[in-house]
């Protein structure tokens, strides 16, 4: 229990220190160049207090749930030695953490938006509603189809950077091809598609396989999954850009 | 103090955007493995923190941080806030958007270093080297990467050149950086361009792309309020290879200011195996 409460407490320390450049960075330009003094104040202090706790407690809760349980699974399907299954749970985690992306929704709203200003959808709101519905079905898809082959890669053993090198390549192609107010939004679904509970499982998953598969290196092999995941929805996205 | 009683919704939204992932770990788990998880009481503990963790996280950012980041985005792109900071004569230039630049920089390194999936990832990154990579080496790299990106992304809606330039340019720097970096951190590189922006970042960052295009004469918000995000994944990427590669430089020197010390003493007792 004293343990316990030692760890609790080191970790809430060091959530106040990463905490501590944003508010810095807020205090200086508040302060010094809007020269603006603070609204709200107690709001503001009860609200980092919020962050900082919330913070410990994600960390917390990461050690003790979320890597054991991505690794231990990468442990039972690589004993277990079915491929088939172990891509589909590498794809339904994929397709599963993206569809329901608050960030997510929130994108392709807006990219309805531009869409329909834009005069590639009429602009009524079923048009609108249905174009962004297929752009978040896109990009889940992509996430999933992401994830499942970072996993073949970590099984058949190909080398990451050939494959990035295609993306990077197909990425470039098709920005040539596709209507020019889609492309900010395909470049930036790449970003928005890995949530913070996503990062942690499928990092674990990755890590778990490649140090359960004799000949992978964790380092070289382990890592990688989340390169795809940011990649792949950009080069969906442009194609469903395209495609409308 | 209104908002704490928002608490007990925004638990039960977050509570939803998990379920998902719940859902598909322990179906997987009961139907396909179907093995006792090891530690049952303890993982689910460790999902129970993390979902109060996020609760906290979302519903302290809500109060603390965002208002105020998106008010300072939208006071420093505000023309009549530029015009008594300006340095240039006749029509606002894009020097005149310095203050927007440093915001862009420090807002991008500052949010980065609080971004929970790049501490997690971090902390895996560590432990699989074996603490050659160390937390904050990363951290700091990653962070140096967002910064630099989120304030070129800055620039480039001021001046309002197409995005894919400056993202193809990235491509063609991490393909040649992909040859020259030590080949462990690789993989590792190319992943923390997709961790960095998640809670902390995203809003913060739309905010500032927004207030930019829509006071930027000739830009226009839907179009150039969108492409920071990327610039914030792709130069990571970048910085963290040159990290490695940097770190890596360092080494071989050392070494070889070793190899000379270690020559040097060899000499001078003549205890040294050349065939003299």
């Amino acid at each position: 229990m004293k343990h316990s409460l030692h760890l609790f407490v080191n970790s809430l320390l060091s959530s106040m220190r990463d905490l501590l450049p944003i508010v810095l960075v807020i205090a200086f330009f508040q302060i010094v160049v809007l020269q603006q003094s603070p609204e709200h104040l107690l709001q503001t202090f009860v609200g980092l207090l919020f962050v900082v706790l919330g913070l410990t407690f994600f960390i917390l809760g990461l050690e003790q749930g979320l890597f054991p349980i991505g690794e231990s699974m990468a442990h039972a399907f690589a004993n277990k030695g079915s491929a088939f299954w172990l891509l589909t749970f590498a794809f339904a985690l994929g397709f599963g953490t993206t569809i329901a992306e608050p960030s997510l929704i929130a994108v392709a709203e807006e990219a309805s938006e531009v869409a329909a200003t834009a005069g590639l959808i009429e602009l009524d709101e079923q048009a609108m509603e249905r174009y962004a519905d297929g752009l978040r079905l896109t990009v889940a898809l992509s996430v999933g189809f992401a994830i499942a082959l970072g996993v073949l890669r970590i099984l058949l053993n190909w080398s990451i950077q050939y494959i990035i090198m295609i993306g990077y390549v197909m990425v470039i192609v098709m920005t040539g091809f596709a209507p020019d107010e889609i492309i900010g939004i395909a470049y930036d679904s790449g970003g928005v598609t890995t949530s913070t509970i996503t990062v942690p499982l499928v990092t674990a998953l990755g890590i778990g396989l490649a140090s359960s598969i004799s000949g992978r290196n964790p380092m070289l092999d382990g890592f990688g999954l989340i390169a795809f995941a940011s990649l792949f929805p950009i080069i969906f996205v442009l194609g469903y850009g395209m495609i409308f | 103090m209104q908002f704490i009683q928002d608490f007990p919704s925004l638990l039960i939204d977050t509570f939803f955007d998990i379920l998902p992932i719940v859902l598909i770990i322990f179906g997987f788990q009961y139907l396909v493995i179907r093995k006792q998880v090891k530690d049952l009481k303890k993982v689910l503990i460790g999902m129970l923190y993390v979902l109060i963790g996020i609760t906290f996280f979302l519903l302290g950012l809500e109060q603390a941080l965002f208002p105020i980041g998106r008010s300072m985005a939208e006071q420093l792109t505000d023309p009549a806030f530029l015009q008594t900071v300006r340095i240039t004569v006749g029509d606002l230039q894009w020097q005149d958007y310095y203050w927007v630049y440093i915001f862009a920089f420090a807002i991008g390194a500052g949010t980065t270093i609080a971004e929970p999936a790049l501490i997690a990832v971090a902390m895996k990154a560590n432990e699989v080297s074996g603490g050659a990579i160390s937390v904050w080496g990363l951290r700091i790299a990653v962070a140096i990467g967002v910064a630099f990106g989120l304030a070129l992304g800055s620039y480039r809606i001021v001046v309002g050149v197409p995005m894919h330039y400056f993202i193809i340019t990235g491509y063609v720097i991490v393909v040649i950086q992909t040859f020259f970096s030590p080949k462990l951190i690789v993989p590792l590189a190319y992943d923390s361009g997709g961790v960095t922006t998640s809670t902390v970042t995203v809003p913060l960052v739309a905010a500032l792309g927004l207030g930019l295009a829509e006071t930027v004469p000739g830009r226009s918000p839907l179009i150039d309020g969108f492409g920071l995000i990327a610039f914030a994944s792709l130069c990571p990427i970048i910085s963290v290879m040159a990290y490695a590669q940097l770190s890596e430089l360092k080494d071989r020197r050392a070494l070889k200011k070793m190899v000379k010390q270690d020559d040097f003493y060899a000499n001078k007792t003549g205890g040294n195996d050349s065939d003299e």
